[in-house]
């Protein structure tokens, strides 16, 4: 099972001053499914605030990203394969589905496409000593 | 304090060309270099012919080709048409061959070879089609009959979302991960570039108007030849789709680039350039046989 490393991925985020200045107007929860846990990402005016880790009774959020836990465990790879390194690759192949309101998503893409590539430079929890 | 070095300035001329495109005014910015047989270069969907600098650079291809690139009407330096803001632009097939036909015939090239990537290496198929012996070669990059479009392509254009952002995110991916910085941005720059509704408009042509799946068996590679090449990284024409192209059209085969994606003139230039030289090799071979 894919461990998404989230005091890491939050650390990544919020030090990176570039990222979190491109992502100034983006105030919203997200859904991310990462096949067998689910987290809800809040992120407020662009830094991570928090991550709640699964399972929800009643979860609320703006626009989810679902993808079964190899698609991210391909996505999240140093060096991803070709149809595995990047978001719309992973759509385009049906590996990855976008629901909600999708606004803020497009709106920022780039911004997410880089939040969610950050996990790459983090090492899974799984394989933490 | 007055420099003494002459200015580094690039091979490259660009120039404004006016002409009639199905009887309207139209003026074009038009760029070439080099001396040869005519190479001319059609960009893709909601970017313009910058992302050829790579090839207008290189002195080996500039001796043997005249290196020719346009930016098509809306796009780049090229006007947009009288009235474009009166009607929302959907690029279809017959506009977009009749405008590379109109600009051979401006410029008054003989047999030009001409290469187009994605959406132009689409209309490469068209013209191949309906024009094949004005041709000495066509090459397709990241070519297939038909697209699907994988995303709600409604987002490209609206104006709660910013234009530039959205295109340039969108094409983010498409360039392979291991391509030259400077070369990733500045092709994700002239996405970022590219006027309101013009990429979107490009891609009804690309996921609609365009698609030949029907006719591409009619391609006969005899009267002009094909050649085919598509970058590991794209998903958007996959290698896949291309080489069910190659299969359906004989005397033609798809060549996968590696550590390439959808634009790879502009992302990898001397990296594409080393899978391009051997198919210009093979035009102008067959060009010394006849």
């Amino acid at each position: 099972m894919v461990m998404l490393a989230v005091e890491r991925w939050s650390s990544l985020a919020n030090n990176d001053a570039w990222l979190t200045q491109r992502g100034r107007y983006v105030s919203v929860a997200f859904l991310l499914d990462t096949g067998g846990t689910d987290f809800l990402v809040h992120i407020h005016r662009g830094r991570i605030e928090r991550v709640e880790r699964g399972p929800f009774v009643m979860p609320a959020w703006g626009f989810a990203l679902r993808a079964p836990a190899e698609a991210w465990a391909a996505f999240w790879q140093a060096d991803p394969p070709p149809g595995s390194h990047d978001l719309l690759a992973m759509l385009r192949f049906g590996k990855l589905r976008i629901e909600g309101d999708q606004h803020v998503f497009m709106a920022n893409l780039q911004y997410f496409k880089d939040l969610l590539a950050l996990p790459r430079r983090a090492p899974a929890e799984g394989t933490r000593a | 304090m007055t420099g003494t070095a002459a200015p580094n300035f690039e091979p490259i001329v660009g120039r404004y060309l006016r002409l009639a495109i199905h009887g309207l005014p139209h003026r074009l910015y038009v760029e070439e270099a080099g001396q040869g047989v005519p190479l001319l270069c059609l960009h893709t969907a909601g970017a313009d012919s910058r992302q050829f600098r790579g090839l207008f650079n290189d002195a080996e291809m500039l001796s043997r080709f005249r290196v020719i690139a346009f930016d098509l009407p809306r796009h780049g330096k090229s006007s947009p048409p009288v009235g474009w803001h009166k009607a929302e632009y959907r690029l279809s097939s017959r506009a977009y061959v009749d405008t590379v036909m109109s600009v051979v015939d401006a410029l008054g090239l003989d047999r030009p070879v001409v290469m187009g990537c994605s959406i132009g290496g689409r209309i490469v198929l068209h013209l191949a089609l309906e024009h094949a012996t004005r041709f000495r070669a066509l090459i397709g990059l990241e070519s297939a009959a038909h697209a699907h479009p994988y995303y709600d392509l409604q987002w490209l254009h609206r104006p709660d979302v910013h234009g530039g952002e959205v295109c340039g995110a969108i094409v983010s991916g498409l360039v392979a991960p291991s391509v030259p910085e400077a070369d990733r941005w500045e092709t994700i720059w002239h996405y970022m570039q590219s006027g309101p509704g013009v990429f979107k408009g490009d891609l009804h042509f690309y996921t609609a108007d365009g698609d030949v799946r029907a006719r591409v068996s009619s391609i006969d590679t005899k009267a002009c030849p094909l050649y085919l090449l598509t970058g590991e990284y794209d998903y958007s024409c996959t290698p896949a789709d291309t080489r069910e192209l190659a299969e359906r059209i004989p005397g033609t085969q798809a060549v996968i680039m590696e550590g390439l994606g959808h634009f790879p003139m502009s992302e990898d230039p001397q990296r594409f350039l080393s899978y391009l030289r051997p198919v210009l090799a093979r035009v102008l071979e067959a060009e010394g046989t006849k």
